[in-house]
């Protein structure tokens, strides 16, 4: 155990089962520790059973044969100083020849099982410009050839920020290109906090959604709208929530919107204990446990259905008991699939329930399909003096959304908005912007509800109350 | 309300938000009996707030109408009186994601200035996280003091009247984050160590000047912490408009075929659109270029 006999607060070590994000210089990849299973990272594959029992933030080394070894000293010895230096490049000449190790001498080296601080020492010595390169230069050389044979992986507890870094960095088209500060724009401008009801309607692997849940810490509740056949969720799934996170987040699928809106969703077909209408309120509290109790009986089921197939495996026995298996199997099927269909209903009750209440207290969008029919479908399910948030990788859709909520009416605050991110390299004598900056991070469409209804009384009808403002945005620019 | 609670109705003591229009709002406290001006007329908090969902549009004596708004940390910021320079959304919601803020969560925060991270970061950290604000200037400690309480998240926040350089944030080894927006954040560095929890956390700075951001990252270095990333974040509005844009005129379509001696009925070709409109999005002639750096770090295991 990495810690010292003193008390750490177990959340803190590293567990058989825990999902975790690996680290390797600015690449990440979430994996789930399992032991004996291999993980392949950066073109090394390794067991990460040692890292059980050690703390998170612990870096280790990969050896050979896949074994992570924990690094004891935080600072790597670096290469013996080499004091000698260069002013500047004027006698350096790129003639190829300057590191005297041949690649294949590397190669060697490497299945010696040198360590990659030793690889890196030997080229440093084996280089015949070194000593002739600026102080800054030697320092760079270093630091690539550290990169490329030096093998610390860090392992680090999945986080919104972590997983967002990553998802942007590998697999951007998964995530509708969303980079991660306009992420954080989203949780704030749309004031996700404990204790509220929000919708979510992604199709960012479910990062959005798990961003959602961290901020709001396993209180209130989250109403995940999905297309198709089910909400996906793979994302959500690395943040590693426990179990009573997952008791606050409901589902409901898009295409039964409009059933609901109408007050036409189908009890039969659906969900016989769904919801009449003054009910609504008292369903409202009960829904939790009504999710919560799903939940038991899932794992309830998983239980019952895990043990036969184990013992199937340890002891194969005659003809006549396998027909008897088969039969049993059929009928477990059978029985497994109802529970299956009456636990989808219940969720759907419980879900419709929450959404009926038209009281969410936010709403947040980030999806593949155009914005405008979906926020306008779902703003009907929040509350007044609500903050909403619309995110779109282009800009032009968020252009119509406004326009159309503008026309419409019930909200207030309309912000169409973009950020710029700019990394620096912060080094002594050498600090600058660094040189690559990413281009998009999409558009954020945010603003305010408003309660609309007293408004038909009055004698204006529903917009900002500065009909200046109005004729503004209406003028043709200069 | 509370700043960390959502209710649905108006009541005596909150304080709310008065939408007038874009960029035209202000905050005010309920009070029964009390009475408001605004350039649509008088607002009577006993008939007209007190009672009403929030949300409501409120019709004023001259006959024009506000909208009153639940408070958020987002609109308090744009509302705040302020006592210092203050952080704004956009900054904000990077701090909060990098430094890994969500309920429960422990902050030490410096200078608390006129609180507007503050709000938000209580907001994010409730029901079971707090926040350790520092603040050398007396007056200011105590205004932030009152702010709290009036907004009902007191429960939440300690206020310390110090110097962060010179006496830390008065508690070791329970922050999961902190915060530093003070001058001289390298001189605090250590004191944000020993702030922090034995297994770790995060650390952020913002400061407007990259010498500042310079003596900081070398401080940081220094004291072991890792992960060491300056990051600037723009905030880009843009307005939607119908712009429209004229058409050139090429003359008629065949020259050649106008009868040279019948002088051109019309004159010159009239067409009909002379005009395309089109809706687009229209970035402001000016924009924030600047606020300031946000390092971030990790401190590592020690």
């Amino acid at each position: 155990m990495a810690n010292n006999g003193e008390l750490v607060d177990e959340r803190f070590i590293i567990k058989d089962g825990d999902f975790v994000v690996l680290q390797r210089g600015d690449v990440y990849k979430a994996v789930q520790i399992q032991k004996k299973r291999k993980v392949i990272f950066e073109k090394q594959w390794f067991f990460l059973d040692n890292a059980v029992g050690e703390l998170y933030g612990s870096t280790f080394e990969v050896a050979s044969g896949g074994s992570l070894q924990p690094r004891k000293s935080k600072h790597p010895e670096i290469p013996a100083e080499v004091k000698e230096s260069g002013m500047d490049n004027r006698n350096i000449v790129d003639d190829g020849r300057s590191q005297k190790l041949t690649r294949d001498d590397i190669e060697t080296l490497k299945e010696q099982g040198l360590k990659g601080q030793e690889i890196v020492q030997q080229l440093v010595e084996n280089s015949t410009t070194f000593r002739d390169k600026t102080e800054f230069a030697q320092e760079k050389y270093i630091k690539k050839k550290k990169k490329k044979y030096e093998n610390i992986i860090t392992i680090l507890k999945p986080s919104t920020r972590i997983l967002a870094l990553m998802y942007h960095g590998r697999e951007p088209g998964k995530i509708c290109h969303l980079r991660y500060d306009t992420l954080a724009q989203m949780l704030t401008l749309g004031n996700i906090h404990a204790g509220s009801k929000v919708i979510v309607f992604e199709t960012c692997a479910g990062l959005v959604l798990g961003a959602v849940m961290e901020r709001m810490g396993g209180y209130g509740s989250v109403i995940q709208m999905y297309p198709g056949g089910g909400p996906t969720r793979a994302a959500t799934d690395s943040f590693g929530f426990p179990e009573h996170f997952h008791r606050t987040l409901h589902e409901f699928p898009l295409c039964k919107v409009k059933a609901l809106l109408a007050g036409t969703l189908s009890p039969d077909e659906e969900g016989k204990d769904s919801v009449d209408g003054p009910a609504a309120e008292h369903l409202d509290t009960t829904a939790g446990q009504l999710a919560s109790s799903a939940n038991e009986q899932r794992k309830e089921r998983d239980a019952e259905d895990s043990s036969p197939e184990g013992m199937e495996s340890s002891s194969v026995e005659p003809e006549d008991r396998d027909k008897e298996e088969r039969e049993r199997r059929k009928e477990n099927k059978a029985q497994e699939k109802k529970v299956k269909m009456e636990e989808k209903r219940k969720k759907l009750s419980a879900a419709a329930a929450l959404l009926q209440g038209r009281n969410a207290d936010g709403l947040v969008v980030a999806s593949r399909f155009h914005p405008c029919p979906v926020l306008l479908t779902l703003l009907r399910f929040v509350a007044p003096s609500r903050p909403f948030v619309v995110y779109c990788q282009y800009r032009e859709p968020l252009i119509e959304c406004y326009s159309k909520l503008r026309e419409q009416g019930g909200v207030i605050n309309l912000r169409l908005s973009e950020t710029w991110l700019r990394h620096y390299q912060v080094l002594p004598n050498r600090t600058h912007p660094v040189l690559l900056m990413s281009g998009g991070g999409g558009y954020i469409l945010s603003g305010t509800t408003i309660d609309d209804s007293a408004s038909a009384s009055g004698p204006q009808k529903a917009e900002e109350p500065a009909p200046k403002r109005i004729k503004l945005q209406e003028t043709n620019s200069v | 309300m509370s700043f960390v609670e959502y209710s649905e109705l108006i009541q005596e003591g909150d304080v709310a938000i008065i939408f007038l229009g874009h960029d035209s709002m202000f905050p005010l406290m309920v009070q029964s009996g009390a009475q408001t001006q605004t350039r649509y007329g008088v607002i009577r908090h006993s008939t007209d707030l007190i009672g009403r969902r929030y949300g409501s549009k409120v019709t004023c004596s001259k006959g024009g109408w506000v909208y009153v708004l639940h408070p958020t940390p987002e609109l308090w910021t744009l509302n705040l009186p302020h006592r210092t320079q203050i952080l704004y959304a956009t900054d904000i919601a990077n701090i909060t994601m990098m430094l890994e803020l969500k309920p429960g969560s422990v902050v030490c925060e410096s200078g608390t200035g006129s609180g507007s991270l503050s709000h938000a970061m209580l907001r994010t950290i409730a029901p079971t996280g707090h926040l350790y604000t520092v603040e050398f200037h007396q007056q200011r400690a105590e205004k932030a003091t009152e702010e709290f309480r009036e907004h009902k998240v007191d429960h939440l926040v300690t206020v310390l009247n110090q110097d962060v350089c010179k006496d830390g944030f008065g508690v070791t080894g329970v922050a999961d984050a902190v915060f530093l927006d003070i001058p001289s954040p390298w001189e605090a560095v250590g004191h944000a160590k020993s702030a922090m929890k034995r297994q770790g956390g995060r650390l952020c700075s913002f400061s407007p000047c990259i010498e500042q951001v310079q003596r900081t990252c070398a401080a940081l270095a220094e004291h072991g912490f890792g992960e060491i990333c300056t990051l600037e974040v723009l905030l880009r509005l843009y307005d939607v408009r119908a712009v429209s844009l004229p058409l050139p005129d090429f003359g008629p379509d065949d020259p050649s075929r106008t009868d040279p001696g019948v002088p051109d009925r019309a004159g010159p070709s009239v067409p009909t659109n002379t005009a395309v409109t089109c809706r687009t999005a229209i970035a402001p002639r000016e924009m924030a270029g600047h606020t300031g750096y946000l390092t971030f770090a990790s401190k590592s295991l020690v």
